[in-house]
């Protein structure tokens, strides 16, 4: 925490654009005795713990309002237990893939991170192509945002976990295009690390979507 | 295991990864089971242990998939999450409390509907 850590740590995170990538110092990530204290794994923690937050007033609106149908459609109409189920599915094999994904990654083996960042990928996708077709499916039922508070907080709380997988899955490609070109340099770890974090708090945050939102709904 | 867990310190090792998936994957397919097979049990019982499983499999994915411990990162993310849980339950809690209260303490509609003729009626009286 101390200014001249931090300034030995500059040279970690920001890798400079006029100096050649392949030095030797980079060579060697886990060796390096400052890769534990730098700040970023701390500081993309608070974020994660302020956007944790941010799904709690969604959580609570949700709650609040979940029961308001204005006459419209409730819960048993609309949400299919085996679809929901092929969701969570999908969401916690991309976990345990980008798991596998960070241990081949601490092995230096670019390939096999590769390969499992694109199985995480074509998982988090299927997701994400599964809510898009829930969504579209409950709009062309008449059930869609503007149909009654339960609705409006539904789609409110999860389409926001659906955005920020959509995110998560652009920051994963992107990674793997920036590993592809430079290999698993120190600045790649750090953002791999990163993305685990971000990955794991979705499937984190998709755990009280499927039980507070549609199980405990479907009794 | 020292030297195992000193290198296993950021992204942990192959069986804890498993372990972790293996929890999940029980504590998911649990709450599954009861909704989709209709099991015969009182409505509070299993809201209960959908939520407690919920919780329980939230703790896991802490502990087995983001590594959270005590000693992580001097104890920073430690003391985030723990301040986090306090917000969230502030948050839920003192929603659902105040809203509760709320509700209860409305007027229902037939009655509000009510007292708006009784109003008019003495007012056509006096008119």
């Amino acid at each position: 925490m101390s200014t001249a850590t931090s300034a030995s740590q500059q040279s970690i995170v920001e890798p400079l654009a006029d100096r050649p990538m392949h030095h030797a110092r980079e060579a060697r990530p886990h060796e390096d005795p400052h890769a534990h204290s730098s700040p970023t794994p701390v500081g993309f923690w608070i974020y994660l713990m302020s956007d944790c937050v941010i799904f709690g007033a969604l959580f609570a609106t949700y709650a609040v309002l979940g029961g308001n149908y204005a006459g419209g459609p409730a819960p048993k109409d609309l949400f299919e237990p085996g679809f929901i189920a092929v969701e969570t599915a999908l969401l916690l094999f991309s976990s345990v893939t980008f798991g596998l994904a960070m241990l081949r990654a601490g092995k230096a083996d670019t390939n096999g991170t590769l390969m499992w960042l694109a199985v995480t990928a074509l998982f988090g996708a299927g997701f994400i192509g599964m809510e898009i077709y829930e969504f579209n499916h409950l709009i062309h039922l008449g059930a869609g945002p503007d149909r009654s508070a339960f609705l409006s907080s539904f789609f409110a709380l999860v389409g926001t976990h659906g955005l920020h997988v959509t995110g998560g899955l652009i920051w994963l490609i992107t990674l793997m295009v920036q590993i592809r070109m430079h290999g698993l340099i120190g600045p790649n770890m750090q953002r791999l690390g990163t993305l685990s974090m971000f990955w794991h708090f979705l499937d984190l945050v998709w755990i009280g979507v499927f039980s507070f939102v549609y199980l405990v709904r479907l009794i | 295991m020292s030297a195992d867990t000193h290198h296993a310190h950021d992204h942990g090792t192959m069986g804890q990864l498993m372990i972790g998936f293996a929890l999940a994957a029980i504590l998911t397919i649990i709450p599954f089971y009861l909704v989709m097979a209709e099991v015969d049990m009182a409505r509070s019982t299993l809201v209960g242990i959908i939520m407690g499983l919920g919780a329980v499999q939230i703790i896991v994915h802490l502990v087995y998939f983001l590594h959270l411990k005590r000693s992580s990162e001097e104890g920073w993310n430690f003391f985030a999450t723990i301040f986090a849980v306090v917000i969230l339950v502030i948050v839920l809690a003192g929603s659902l409390w105040v809203m509760h209260n709320m509700n209860e303490n409305m007027m229902p509609m037939h009655e509000m509907d009510q007292q708006i003729e009784q109003m008019k009626s003495l007012q056509s009286q006096q008119g």
